[in-house]
């Protein structure tokens, strides 16, 4: 009879402990969130500057695009986050550990991105440029009008894929000491012994996460595909 | 005598190694109706295409309504024409192209009233009133919302011919513009054809392989071959008594493929 009240005890207070660190891991989802929303702006900016640089008729606008694709391509995410974050002080350049991680990603995802709308404006029709020189359209007037509408259609497929892999590059700010959903979890795991309770939830989080960013771009694209094919109105 | 509203003085042009144009002259008059026919890889397509800018061409002068077209005159000087100068000039010219080229995100309306609000900034209100104009001529005043995915290929290729008056060109080329239609379909778009001729002024120049129809509707015809005009005249000489010998034999092949003459 005397046990019950003790084990009680416990219970309450491992329940109490339980809930402050699940409150832990969602401050960390939170930043995750906020990395993978300013990351993915920053991206999708780089994306449209650089994409549309390397088909510029400008050869120092091309060469420009092109060497920012191949080198944030071509080096690591990790290496970028620390040069940004740990070099570029020296500079006389010092970043917040978020403003770090949103530079590194945004930078790094943008590099990908911009290949996507560079393959997404190649993909429109001659006969659209065409149709637009006819109409004496100017190049940005048939850019901006004609043809990136049609391109971002092709686009948001592959951007999707974009946003999701930014996702899950942003556990590499745990480096950088961020507390986002990766750092929370290994905090949690070394604070509590268990190993199953963070990583079951920053797993679950995560695949929440990228499945919200495959839906909202999913219905983005039936949105925007509306009425091309003539049948949906 | 009138002044020429083209002049075309020894084009050249190829692609690689193929001379498309030999050393082409010819001259259109304006409000004429003029029928360019000929074998494929004849040159008369490419012509067109030169007169709308969307070729360059290798050699030679063309001037068009009393301007030069991808020259500039500069103190006396003829030097290469700017995007500036080319803009000015392709104000003159409108085209319709054989697979109509709509912009498929944009619906019949948007697709009349784009070019002139943005190249003429035309008001939307006033763009899209001369726009039902258009399509009302065309036959199509009840399609302005539809998308032209909705519409067959007579529909858009007529869609297309509204937007391309929508800009007023003093001169419309059109390039083979019933040759991806089903049969059914074609006559929709030459009446409409017959009505610009009938009803404006315009100076037409038309690619096609409806030799009936270029008989009926042109003041001239162009017979084209290897990039050059081997013969012209009118209707009835070139399709009844042609002279050359390269005419008769195109025609006794076109005729045996089935077109009426």
């Amino acid at each position: 009879m005397s046990r019950l009240p003790r084990t009680t005890a416990n219970d309450r207070k491992f329940y109490t402990q339980m809930t402050g660190y699940l409150g832990l891991i969602l401050q960390g989802a939170l930043v995750t969130i906020e990395l993978t929303l300013m990351g993915s702006v920053l991206a999708l900016i780089m994306a449209f500057l650089a994409g549309m640089g390397r088909v510029s008729r400008f050869f120092i606008l091309r060469a420009i695009a092109t060497v920012y694709i191949e080198f944030f391509r071509g080096t690591s995410i990790f290496v970028q986050l620390f040069w940004v974050y740990f070099v570029l002080p020296f500079a006389g350049l010092s970043l917040t550990p978020l403003q770090a991680g949103v530079l590194a990603l945004g930078l790094n995802v943008g590099a990908y991105a911009a290949e996507v709308v560079r393959g997404a404006i190649l993909s429109v029709g001659r006969e659209q440029y065409e149709a637009c020189t006819a109409l004496n359209l100017g190049r940005w007037q048939g850019m901006r009008h004609v043809i990136l509408p049609q391109a971002l259609l092709v686009m948001l497929p592959t951007f999707g894929n974009n946003a999701i892999e930014l996702l899950k590059a942003t556990s590499v700010v745990s480096l950088i000491s961020l507390a986002d959903l990766t750092f929370q979890a290994q905090v949690v795991r070394s604070q509590t012994g268990s190993t199953l309770m963070p990583f079951v939830s920053v797993l679950v989080i995560y695949f929440a996460l990228a499945l919200i960013i495959s839906w909202g771009v999913r219905t983005l694209e039936r949105r925007m595909a509306r009425g091309l094919d003539g049948v949906r109105v | 005598m009138p002044t020429p509203i083209i002049k075309v003085d020894a084009i050249s042009k190829s692609f690689g190694a193929f001379k498309v144009l030999d050393g082409l002259s010819m001259q259109v008059m304006p409000g004429e109706k003029l029928a360019l026919i000929g074998p494929s890889g004849s040159g008369k397509t490419t012509i067109l295409r030169i007169l709308m800018t969307l070729e360059k061409i290798d050699g030679g002068h063309i001037q068009v309504d009393g301007e030069q077209l991808y020259h500039m005159e500069r103190n006396g000087q003829l030097l290469a024409a700017d995007e500036r100068h080319l803009a000015r000039m392709r104000q003159k010219i409108g085209m319709v192209f054989q697979l109509f080229n709509l912009f498929p995100h944009k619906c019949v309306m948007d697709n009349v009233t784009l070019a002139p609000m943005l190249t003429k900034g035309v008001a939307r209100a006033a763009a899209e009133k001369r726009a039902m104009e258009l399509l009302d001529m065309v036959g199509l005043a009840d399609k302005a919302k539809a998308m032209p995915a909705q519409l067959s290929g007579g529909q858009k290729q007529r869609v297309a011919i509204a937007r391309a008056l929508a800009l007023s060109p003093k001169i419309m080329l059109f390039d083979e513009v019933t040759s991806a239609l089903d049969p059914e379909l074609v006559e929709e778009v030459l009446n409409v054809m017959r009505k610009l001729a009938a009803e404006t002024d315009m100076t037409m120049l038309l690619v096609t392989h409806e030799m009936g129809f270029a008989h009926d509707f042109a003041d001239r015809v162009l017979f084209f071959d290897r990039g050059r005009i081997v013969e012209e005249g009118k209707p009835d000489e070139i399709f009844r008594h042609p002279k050359q010998e390269r005419t008769q034999s195109f025609l006794k092949k076109i005729i045996a493929a089935g077109h009426r003459v």
